[in-house]
């Protein structure tokens, strides 16, 4: 996600002009040289542009977790397997967290609504523990994160087809605590 | 027991033979019950309104025999002959029956009963069955005597009597089921547990629904519930006695529990613990709260249920990498795959017989409950639908209960019974959505 965002930025670089229309009527500051902390978040260069040009949230907030960097990894049928977008997402994940040591989360597993309810529950299990790993792995403390499994009892969409059952078969990092909110 | 010995072959010749045609030959009599193509010959069976003995239980004697009727219709065993078609008429209980009056109507089994109050007040049903055809009593006249307000268990326990001195099994109709109620959009339900009689008589919640609650199930005793609940934020196991309301929980520990059963002799609990994402079977003994682990894989091992004797244990695992059923001893060795059709088996439930065991099929899209025997040989499914789940059993294990779920995003599960043959698929009523249930023992 957030490599597609920078590689928009690259695309932006070149065609200053058009990009500038297009981050202007979204009533943000343009500042593609970078330098300067327009966000007043701390952070300054071109990570700063980004944040400012693309995002509508602040990058410490918990909207800006949960939208921008995407508060969750979707599973194949049955799979607990991290895919190569997910291991991307929890990247972004792992590094928001690495700079709001203050947070602690939850890791809510889930499944889609095919399955014994045990099954699923212990499914949702798996799915929570790789990412409970994985972030661990990327140096998220493990005092900071817990895990829960809902199993198939709380589906995201409702629907009984697999545009549904693909948005169900998730794992949601919840942001549970951040310093100063 | 002439009449209920041949029933009994009847019964037996259904569940191994199910809905395939079958004709038995007429030369031992008329009472009997035919399959053919599936359907079966009911067993007719009149039960004239019974009689008020004394002044201002009118109403009650319509209503007794009334839901004992229902009762008997429900099972899909029995054909009521109904009262406007009765010959004779039963005045006083106590009378010589004129067996020819109901031998003209084709009545095998005719049921009489009196209703009286007693000096304490409370009513005293009595009752009396018949066999038409060889002219006697079918085993001794019974009598309950119960409270006014009591009324419909004094009836359960009647229909009770007179379906098991028939059929030579026990009954089942004075039972109750524990179950979930569900309220909500299906993207935010709220469960609760949930407890009513076997004829959706008396309902009562038993949580508030603040808490996801899961799969109850009930001792053996019937008078303590064991679930699932999220009270404390995770999945953990707590049981409720239904006595006193007081919730305890099973074991305290930061893991996930869940799937929990009793053991035959309600002193343990089997149940799935989940340690760094890895679903195992653990057993606790109740008294002391020691857990001992039973499975050590990094499979899914869950759905635990004991065989009747208490010494074998059947459960799913995903060991093989589609899950199926397993059986194993109470030490977790000997362990023997036991299903082996298409697709994938969950939520095996052992029959209180010890004959067959119940379980979850899925088969590309579609869901079945299924019934085979502890061997994993003689598999039969029983229903067939976008999503049944959670098999249990009536205490005399030959009907179930399990949910079934409709799909869509105003779809929500309902309960069902069907005849371990396959027959009588009844859906229950039910105030809300309903899952998950749980068949008490008989009261």
């Amino acid at each position: 996600m957030k490599l597609l965002r920078i590689l928009g930025l690259i695309g932006c670089l070149l065609l200053i002009a058009g990009c500038g229309a297009n981050t202007v009527t979204r009533g943000s500051t343009v500042n593609t040289s970078g330098g300067d902390d327009t966000a007043g978040d701390g952070f300054t260069g071109m990570e700063d542009s980004v944040i400012d040009t693309e995002s509508e949230y602040a990058y410490f907030s918990k909207d800006y977790f949960d939208y921008e960097i995407g508060d969750r990894v979707f599973f194949a049928l049955n799979e607990s397997a991290l895919s190569d977008v997910a291991k991307e997402i929890l990247m972004d994940q792992a590094d928001w967290l690495q700079r709001n040591p203050d947070t602690t989360i939850t890791i809510e597993g889930h499944a889609d609504e095919r399955g014994t309810r045990e099954y699923n529950l212990a499914l949702g299990a798996r799915r929570s523990e790789a990412v409970r790993t994985f972030l661990l792995q990327q140096g998220v403390g493990a005092v900071r994160m817990s895990t829960v499994s809902y199993g198939k009892e709380r589906p995201f969409a409702a629907c009984s087809d697999e545009t549904c059952w693909s948005k169900n078969r998730r794992v949601v990092t919840l942001i549970e605590e951040t310093a100063g909110s | 027991m002439h009449l209920a010995l041949r029933v009994v072959s009847l019964l037996a010749i259904i569940s191994f033979l199910g809905g395939q045609g079958l004709a038995q030959s007429r030369s031992d009599g008329p009472l009997q019950i035919e399959i053919n193509e599936g359907i079966i010959q009911l067993f007719p069976i009149a039960a004239p309104q019974f009689i008020a003995e004394s002044a201002g239980t009118t109403k009650q004697a319509k209503d007794i025999t009334d839901l004992i009727l229902s009762n008997l219709e429900r099972t899909g065993l029995f054909r009521i002959v109904p009262e406007s078609s009765h010959i004779g008429k039963i005045t006083n209980f106590d009378s010589p029956v004129q067996f020819s009056d109901w031998k003209a109507i084709n009545v095998d089994v005719l049921l009489t009963g009196a209703v009286a109050h007693g000096e304490d007040g409370n009513l005293v049903v009595k009752i009396r069955l018949h066999d038409v055809f060889a002219e006697s009593s079918l085993g001794q006249g019974v009598l309950y005597r119960g409270t006014e307000s009591n009324w419909r268990r004094l009836a359960h326990k009647i229909s009770d009597v007179v379906y098991s001195r028939i059929t030579g099994e026990g009954g089942y109709f004075d039972t109750r089921i524990a179950f979930i109620s569900e309220l909500g959009t299906k993207t935010n339900r709220t469960k609760r547990l949930t407890i009513m009689d076997y004829d959706g008589a008396n309902v009562r919640f038993l949580t508030d629904g603040t808490s996801l609650v899961l799969a109850p199930r009930f001792s053996p005793e019937g008078d303590e519930l064991i679930y699932t609940s999220y009270r404390t934020g995770k999945p953990s196991v707590f049981r409720l006695n239904l006595r006193n309301g007081r919730e305890t929980r099973v074991l305290d520990t930061p893991d996930m529990t869940f799937s929990p059963r009793f053991s035959p002799d309600g002193k343990k609990v089997m149940f799935s613990r989940t340690t760094r994402g890895n679903t195992d079977i653990y057993e606790t003994n109740l008294a002391t709260s020691e857990a001992s682990r039973i499975t050590r894989n990094r499979a899914i091992d869950t759905a635990p249920t004991y065989s009747p004797d208490g010494r074998s244990i059947a459960f799913e695992s995903d060991r093989s990498g589609s899950t199926q059923i397993y059986t194993m001893n109470l030490r977790g060795g000997n362990v023997s795959r036991i299903s082996f059709g298409d697709g994938t088996y969950g939520t095996p439930v052992w029959s209180p017989r010890g004959d067959y065991i119940a379980f979850t099929k899925q088969v590309g899209n579609i869901f079945h409950i299924g019934v085979m025997l502890a061997d994993g040989t003689e598999e039969r499914l029983l229903s067939r639908s976008f999503l049944d789940e959670g098999p249990t059993w009536a205490p005399n294990g030959r009907v179930l209960l399990f949910f079934r779920e409709e799909p869509g995003e105003r779809g929500g599960p309902s309960l069902y019974s069907v005849d371990v043959t396959g027959r009588n698929l009844t859906k229950l009523d039910t105030p809300n959505f309903a899952s998950d249930p749980t068949w008490s023992p008989l009261r």
